[in-house]
């Protein structure tokens, strides 16, 4: 048990100084990579908590897919970093103010006010318990609607990504292609019928 | 013992420090759509630690389903973001004033 607390303590301090380095960072692409830290320590944090179906997922959706989509767009656009980042210093104070003030509340209701009952610890799973077997009875029978639309909402978000990001160029030589379909025979060929030439 | 406090915790500081970075952030559109990862990362470890507490897998059901709308929102947003940059060849937030708002 000790050495699960250490474990934990240790991965936590990487979490938290990932995400200060998120917050913090000059260059937007050290910004992603401090992202994709944070949520491989949440990842690990999560396997710790017994629930290893979504930090699996966390690890693959987010680290494999969303954070490869951030990298890909700060690449493409090639912002000039110094230029965004000038205001950093003038709302530190503000920032740094506002986040101490909802730390304390937040910690003060969790370990002062007892909100939450004094011994927090997880309930052990039973024997032969299998967190993603578990996770998939509940959402293929309770959740089946909501995992449909969240299907949709998928599909939806393909959609709006493809069709905001597509242009028309102008000058651009494409096919019609309704065109070409409804063009028949007659309209190209004319088949002209003549007398045969003799020679001369 | 690490329980359900030390979770909880540990979600609020994530959360704290991803306001800390909205406000400072506010120029770099792209370093909010991050922040608001961050902050989305923050809610689901809560869902987990109550799911944990409480042996009850319907909150890593709406951590699953969060999961899934956060990476519909990150790719709207994405594309949202290279449509303004093409248009206006910037992405700051002070800039976007078009509409007086």
């Amino acid at each position: 048990m000790l050495f699960h607390t250490i474990l934990f303590y240790l991965f936590s301090a990487v979490l938290i100084g990932a995400a200060l380095g998120v917050v913090f960072a000059r260059n937007p692409v050290h910004a992603v990579m401090f992202l994709v830290l944070t949520f491989f320590q949440s990842a690990i944090l999560w396997l710790m908590a017994e629930a290893e179906f979504l930090a699996i997922v966390l690890v693959l959706v987010y680290v494999g897919a969303v954070m490869v989509l951030f990298l890909f767009v700060i690449m493409m656009l090639e912002v000039n970093v110094e230029a965004v980042k000038r205001g950093l210093v003038r709302y530190a104070p503000l920032a740094g103010a506002i986040a101490v003030i909802m730390a304390a509340e937040l910690v003060q209701l969790i370990w002062l006010e007892g909100a939450v009952t004094a011994d927090g610890s997880f309930t052990p799973n039973p024997e032969g318990y299998d967190n993603t077997k578990a996770l998939g009875a509940v959402l293929y029978t309770e959740h089946v609607y909501a995992f449909e639309i969240a299907a949709v909402v998928l599909l939806l978000a393909i959609v709006a990504a493809i069709t905001l990001t597509m242009r028309k160029r102008p000058n651009l030589k494409v096919q019609n292609i309704s065109k070409q379909i409804a063009v028949r025979a007659k309209d190209r060929v004319r088949v002209v019928k003549m007398d045969v030439e003799s020679k001369s | 013992m690490i329980g359900l406090q030390h979770y909880l915790t540990l979600s609020a500081i994530l959360f704290v420090l991803s306001i800390a970075g909205i406000i400072i952030n506010r120029r770099n559109l792209i370093l909010l759509l991050m922040c608001i990862e961050l902050m989305l990362l923050a809610v689901n470890f809560n869902f987990i630690a109550f799911s944990r507490y409480l042996g009850d897998e319907t909150g890593q059901v709406f951590v699953f389903f969060i999961l899934t709308v956060a990476a519909a929102e990150a790719a709207i947003g994405l594309a949202i973001l290279v449509v303004l940059f093409r248009n206006r060849q910037s992405i700051n937030v002070q800039e976007l004033n078009t509409m007086k708002g």
